[in-house]
């Protein structure tokens, strides 16, 4: 680490006014990789653009492998008493099916759309901090490749070239995606347990990076004009998503941190027999996963809130209603945890105020359902494909909105609990909310992410077909759960009568997936030979439809200055006084941050720390070494993020063009 | 209000006024918030409501040790108060001696708990298996140490950095105040872990 540098002293320079290149090398005398092509490009980038639709890239990879272990799930209970897969795997498939949808798939795409989105929608250049966010997305694929890479070493066991010494043969992660004390216990799980706490640590450090960022540049980097009550309500909603990540991730982490220290260090947080207290994980984990839950869906009213006032041609019912909304079911999401509780026996008082609570966060989503309709009724409505989907999300997010109102009522849910109708439940709210809005905004958005406009018509056999499969697939569900079919079992006997049942939605799985399959070959076959887009294909309302298709790596030639609400259709249709103004460009040009290895090189640290402390609980040697070699390339690749200055460079926009 | 061509404005205007930088480390702070609070949370449950925690507190504690403790940390942040203010005054030399002040302060604290932990492991028989006593009291005045020790190495990076040439009191002046809103906010949330982890013993 030199930190003495003898550079000639130099005033610390952002930029160099009147040269438009690079400062080539950066404070600690290395060439820094501007202007760099290839995979270096995406290696190094720091453009917001790029990194979202990496995190897009990575995200659909992972929802093809959380649906793939969904599918042979669903292959499993196809017919009663099968034995397909172990009952051992069957554990394993359903906790990374879980993980990897959760915090793999649902959320990183959500990522892709805050990154892509946000400072095209606030007018901004980028994110308040460009290698931050590069560090965010690298240190989620370190904790993402954490977990799944005990599926290798799960294959390794089984070809005999791995054992762990705790005598598990158990290494994918098995004790379901909300790890309940005492299973995560050394007594009674091996090191797949470990995987799936080293990888969920590094994934909340990523999402608590990537969050404080968002908020930052949210509040400081809008455009002159861009008030708080005229951003867009995507933007609202990713505020509201970032301030709930960063509150709600803290008590995982802690409840993580515990369980590790009770594993590796011989803690007794959750060792029954030494004082320790199973339900305390629970508490700790719903804390954190019932906001989890609206971490996964605001997001997606977000989306949905900005295409149907697009292809209504009407501004949407209540703007203020709607973020107002949003921010109480933030408020709220932080306290009702406990009725994922309710048959733990909490006592009546907490379970009333736990009933009364979540009955009561039922209101702000019913307005803002409300506002939707409010937003169709009289408009001139486009069914185009981001409508179709929008509008599906509307109906399936209620469908599983209404048995969330039936989980609320305590007594009720004893019922319920760990049976089908609650896999049920959430499958309406994940797939039918936030899979199926995020999938609205893809067919929205992606012709100004890649320039190209969707080819055909498949769109509407994708909408068609995935809403069926969904159908399909959880409708039967419901009453699985309430003829009691327990959820995470591993087969069922004959008699039981779920057969029939059982054998609908694992075809009804197998529709969704075909209709997931669908979308991508669209998205490729558009990406491929779709034609070119222009700026503002469908008529949009916010500043991201200004800039060009794909956007330029400056975004805004020159600042807008911003004077209403949905100001690009204030431009095109108001008045003249709402017209969207500039801000005098810089005759320098466009300050651009330069690109960097050492967010890359950071979270590297993190990939061999994670793996190499799950390793050490297999009894691997040296592991505990090399894992602190892990933690000093994190540090290492910190100091020369910092002190390599923070360099830039100058682009003038007629130039880029 | 002219709007076709506004070039009043400024193209590096803030919103709010308040660094981002500055903003980003309170976000930060207000996020570690929720990391104590659930460590603490933790201590207290298991102390106060479960019986079976395996040891008594009072006669591990030495609350002489650990007052002293407490004041020399707090005494750091006044250190710390007056390097922020040399700085964004331009007086290098005044900042880097309170800085020297608030590293051997935060040093002390740190010899302090690590004597501490010594004596609790070695005398008192106290480890992190000691009951959920040792658990919840090692890993929560252990995650605070592991975050002023983190500060301390910030700190001390700021004073190697101060005898570079690249050093600039006006711009480095905002870089300082953050690690400085740090280094308070672990004083602070030292003030509650005493109180509600010590002190409380003693009522």
């Amino acid at each position: 680490m030199s930190l003495t540098t003898t550079h000639p002293s130099t005033t610390e320079t952002v930029a160099h006014p009147g040269t438009d290149d690079a400062p080539a090398r950066s404070h600690l005398g290395l060439k820094r990789p501007d202007h760099s092509t290839g995979w270096k490009d995406w290696l190094t980038t720091v453009d917001h653009k790029k990194i979202g639709i990496m995190y897009a890239i990575f995200a659909l990879g992972f929802l093809i492998m959380g649906g793939i272990e969904a599918l042979v799930i669903r292959a499993q209970l196809a017919v009663s008493e099968n034995n397909l897969v172990s009952a051992e795997t069957y554990n394993q498939l359903f906790t990374m099916h879980g993980t990897t949808m959760v915090f793999l798939a649902v959320m990183p795409l959500s990522s892709a759309f805050f990154n892509f989105l946000v400072p095209l929608q606030i007018g901004a250049r980028d994110v308040a901090f460009p290698r931050l966010n590069a560090f965010s997305l690298w240190t989620f694929v370190a904790g993402a490749v954490v977990i799944n890479l005990s599926w290798l070493f799960q294959a390794a066991n089984a070809l005999g070239w791995f054992t762990p010494v705790d005598g598990f043969t158990d290494i994918v992660p098995s004790a379901g995606w909300f790890g309940y004390a005492p299973l995560t216990g050394d007594q009674y799980s091996g090191i797949g347990t470990d995987f799936w706490i080293y990888g969920l640590q590094v994934l909340g450090i990523a999402s608590i990076a990537a969050s404080l960022n968002f908020i930052v540049t949210i509040i400081n980097f809008r455009a002159p004009g861009m008030k708080m009550m005229r951003l867009p309500v995507f933007v609202w909603m990713t505020l509201i998503t970032s301030i709930l990540v960063i509150f709600a991730f803290p008590p995982i982490t802690v409840a993580l941190a515990e369980l590790m220290f009770d594993r590796t260090f011989g803690a007794n947080f959750f060792r029954v027999e030494q004082g320790g207290q199973p339900i305390l994980w629970q508490h700790l984990f719903w804390v954190f996963g019932h906001p989890e839950v609206y971490i996964l869906i605001l997001p997606a009213m977000g989306i949905i809130s900005e295409i149907l006032p697009v292809f209504s041609r009407k501004p949407l019912f209540g703007y203020s209603l709607i973020i107002f909304s949003g921010a109480v079911i933030g408020f709220l999401g932080f306290a009702v945890w406990s009725h994922h509780m309710f048959t733990t026996g909490l006592g009546k008082v907490a379970t009333a105020a736990f009933s009364l609570l979540t009955m009561a966060i039922a209101v702000p989503t019913g307005v803002k359902i409300f506002n939707w309709i409010g937003t169709l009724w009289g408009g001139k409505i486009k069914f185009s494909v981001p409508m179709v989907l929008s509008l599906g999300f509307i109906w399936m997010f209620m469908m599983g909105g209404f048995s969330g109102i039936m989980h609320s009522a305590a007594p009720a849910d004893a019922q319920q609990q760990d049976s089908y109708f609650v896999v049920a439940h959430f499958h309406y709210v994940l797939i039918g909310g936030s899979i199926l809005s995020l999938l609205a905004g893809i067919y929205f958005w992606l012709p100004k992410a890649t320039g190209k406009m969707w080819v055909g018509k498949l769109g509407y056999w994708v909408s068609g077909v995935v809403i069926v499969g969904l159908n399909l697939t959880f409708f039967p569900m419901h009453f699985l759960g309430m003829i009691g079919m327990p959820r995470r079992t591993h087969t069922y006997l004959e008699g039981t009568g779920w057969q029939p049942m059982n054998l609908v939605c694992t075809i009804g799985a197998f529709v969704l997936a075909i209709g997931i399959f669908m979308f991508l070959w669209d998205l490729v076959r558009t990406i491929k030979k779709g034609k070119p887009a222009g700026n503002d294909p469908w008529g949009g309302r916010t500043l991201e439809w200004t800039t060009s298709s794909p956007p330029a790596s400056y975004n805004f030639a020159e600042t807008p200055i911003v004077h209403s609400r949905d100001a690009l259709w204030a431009h095109k249709h108001g008045n003249a006084a709402l017209r969207i103004g500039s801000v005098k460009a810089d005759p320098h040009g466009i300050h651009m941050p330069s690109q960097s290895w050492f967010p890359l090189f950071a979270s590297t640290g993190f990939l061999v720390l994670g793996l190499s402390m799950a390793l050490k609980q297999a009894g691997v040697p040296y592991c505990g070494y090399i894992a602190i070699g892990g933690l000093c390339i994190t540090v290492v690749g910190i100091y020369l993020w910092a002190l390599e200055g923070p360099g830039g460079y100058h682009v003038k926009p007629e130039e880029a063009k | 209000m002219s709007h076709a061509q506004d070039s009043s404005l400024p193209a590096d205007h803030i919103p709010t006024g308040l660094d981002s930088k500055k903003l980003i480390m309170w976000l930060f702070l207000a996020s570690d918030c929720m990391f104590f609070g659930t460590l603490i949370t933790t201590h207290l449950v298991y102390r106060k409501i479960y019986e079976n925690i395996g040891v008594d507190p009072i006669q591990i504690f030495d609350i002489e040790l650990t007052t002293a403790s407490s004041f020399i940390l707090l005494m750091s942040s006044l250190f710390m108060a007056l390097a922020v203010s040399a700085i964004h005054k331009g007086n290098v030399a005044s900042f880097r001696w309170n800085l020297i002040g608030v590293i051997i302060f935060g040093l002390l604290f740190l010899a302090g708990q690590v004597y501490e932990f010594h004596h609790f492991v070695t005398h008192s028989g106290l480890t992190l298996s000691s009951g959920t006593f040792g658990s919840t009291f090692y890993l929560m005045t252990g995650t605070h140490g592991v975050h002023v020790a983190m500060g301390i190495v910030w700190l001390i990076s700021w004073l190697i950095y101060s005898f570079t040439a690249r050093f600039n009191a006006h711009q480095h002046a905002v870089d300082v105040e953050t690690a400085g809103l740090y280094w308070h906010f672990v004083d602070i949330i030292w003030i509650v872990i005493f109180t509600a982890v010590y002190l409380i013993e003693y009522v």
